[in-house]
């Protein structure tokens, strides 16, 4: 076992448990945009399609690498601006009280 | 810029997921914590592609163009009911490109014996197949959700067997692939993985898309991670093992506010009684009753406690608004409105919540379903908005039925229950709701906006 891969399997068992802690208070309200949060955050495979296709050198790995770049990119930006969407709605919101100005809707635009 | 310097800028974006996750999971800096965790993202890939060693082509510079407009459009132009189907299909890419990543560093590594490491190989192998599955799985779900395919659960004999045959089969491909090395056994292992993705959600009812999306996201956040161990590349490792991690403690979560295993979620179709029975077991003999917006307005401008329950068919009809003057409107009436939310009514946990809160229901009205329950039985009217499966009483009293054991709003308890809804045709379940046929139940047959007006008009008028 070299030493780079007891590294890498370190940082892999410190991420597992940070994973964990990091979502376990989450409210049932924030599940689906949190899913798509950490969908968005796996687009990091960007880097490895990015890698394999600046270092292809035959067809295979010229076109796997160009689908991978490909998509990859659409899993990363999409997933953000999905998220993005989802959460402009948690706004605050003001009361229902007629005559508060806040209460004219949700603040700035829809 | 080397291999250490990039590393050394990738704790950047290390930090940013991190902050990401934990801001996501507050109200409060929720949509702060998705925008810190793009600009992660971008550093990420700035940093990437200014790596030395690298051909910078066009093909990927389109490649990369391409596929943001892909994201940017298909990510913008959906509506809003149909956030949990392109969910899916962006999680899917994202499989087929770890997938795509995997064998082509095969090809690259395989043709030089003794310098692929195991933990290389080991890499390689599980982002294609994890990746695979996530891809084919993926792509499944956004079917069933968007109705392409049918939300039934799809059951045929022998399928149990069937199923693990095939994955029996890709394990040896990847074996096969790593002990002759050759590039044809691993595009093999894909393909067969591929078939695996599709034959294991098809058995799956299309109301536990969510789950199944969720527990596919986290997969490919572990053929993320693999990816990292094939490439040495430590972002890779910790990013795609943070979104694995906090992926399947989140499915985990998901399920158990659904009142089911997620064992039983993946593979509770098996055996099940064939959904024909269950259907004629309720419809025998017995008729809906319709009734009208005036008799309606009647029973809620006279009741002291209303109970809205508002599901799917209040999203589709985006008749959210119209809920909610309603519910103001028999509040100036002096009856006491209250909003029971069930989990997973609509087609996201959260999603009714983020419709009433759009039509600016303050938040004391929304009563989780743990909440609800126990005032239903000293409720005058549950009126039910577009919701069918979450207010099904199978899921209480039927134990061959496909939601035997899923915990509803138990609208049967009230006093009168007015269904609102377009016609007598199943949920999302597919399945036939016993609710309807109850002697307290009245249907009121229309859209749900349509209904909503014409019960305003009426109650202004009572």
């Amino acid at each position: 076992m070299s030493a780079q891969l007891v590294t890498e399997l370190t940082i892999l068992v410190l991420a597992i448990f940070l994973g964990f802690e990091v979502i376990s208070k989450v409210p049932a309200m924030l599940h689906t945009p949190l899913m798509s949060g950490t969908n968005a955050i796996h687009g990091i495979v960007i880097v490895g399609a990015i890698l394999v296709a600046g270092t292809a050198d035959n067809t295979l790995t010229r076109v796997a690498g160009f689908f991978a770049v490909l998509l990859a990119t659409a899993n990363a930006v999409g997933g953000f601006v999905v998220t993005d969407r989802m959460l402009e709605m948690f706004k605050k919101r003001p009361s229902r009280s007629s005559g508060d100005a806040g209460g004219a809707g949700p603040e700035g635009t829809v | 810029m080397s291999e250490t310097t990039s590393n050394f800028l990738y704790i950047a974006t290390i930090v940013a997921f991190i902050l990401a996750l934990r801001f996501l999971s507050s109200p409060r800096r929720a949509r702060l914590g998705n925008q810190i965790g793009a600009v992660g993202m971008a550093i990420a890939v700035a940093v990437t592609l200014a790596r030395e060693g690298l051909s910078i082509t066009w093909w990927m510079i389109g490649a990369l163009v391409v596929g943001a407009a892909v994201g940017v459009v298909g990510a913008r132009r959906v509506q809003m009911t149909a956030m949990p189907q392109m969910v899916a299909l962006f999680n899917g890419v994202g499989g087929g490109a770890a997938a795509l990543i995997a064998l082509s560093e095969f090809d690259r590594l395989a043709p030089l014996p003794g310098r692929v490491s195991g933990s290389q190989t080991a890499g390689i192998l599980i982002s294609a197949l994890i990746g695979s599955i996530s891809f084919s799985g993926s792509l499944v779900a956004f079917g069933k959700l968007q109705e392409l395919v049918s939300g039934q659960p799809v059951v045929y004999p022998g399928q149990r067997v069937g199923n693990a045959l095939v994955l029996a089969a890709a394990l040896a491909l990847a074996v096969a692939a790593v002990s002759t090395e050759e590039i044809w056994l691993l595009a093999g292992l894909i393909v067969i993985a591929l078939l695996f993705g599709i034959l294991l959600v098809l058995p799956i009812g299309g109301a536990d898309m969510p789950v199944v999306i969720s527990f596919l996201n986290a997969g490919t956040g572990v053929a993320a991670a693999a990816t990292g161990f094939a490439l040495h590349v430590p972002v890779l490792i910790v990013s795609g093992m943070l979104v694995g991690a906090s992926g399947t403690l989140l499915t985990l979560m998901m399920s158990r506010a659904m009142n089911r295993s997620l064992g039983n979620v993946l593979f509770g179709a098996f055996g099940l009684v064939p959904e024909g029975a269950a259907a004629d077991a309720t419809a025998d003999g017995r008729s809906a009753r319709a009734t009208t917006p005036d008799d309606v307005a009647v029973m809620l401008a006279y009741a002291r406690r209303v109970v809205f329950v508002p599901g799917y068919g209040l999203a589709v009809a985006q008749a959210q608004h119209d809920l909610a003057r309603l519910g103001e409107m028999l509040e100036e009436r002096g009856v006491d409105v209250k909003y029971g939310i069930h989990p997973v009514a609509g087609r996201m946990p959260g999603h009714m919540n983020v419709l009433l809160a759009e039509a600016n229901v303050p938040y004391d009205e929304l009563y989780e379903m743990e909440r609800v329950n126990p005032e239903l039985p000293q409720t005058d009217v549950a009126v039910v908005v577009g919701a069918n499966d979450v207010v099904n009483p199978s899921a209480r009293n039927q134990p061959g039925s496909p939601i035997y054991g899923m915990p509803i709003i138990d609208v049967d308890r009230t006093s009168s229950v007015v269904v609102i809804k377009r016609s007598l045709s199943p949920g999302f379940a597919g399945i036939d709701n016993p609710l309807f046929y109850e002697p307290n139940t009245v249907m009121l047959f229309a859209d749900a906006k349509q209904a909503l007006e014409n019960l305003m008009a009426a109650v202004k008028s009572v």
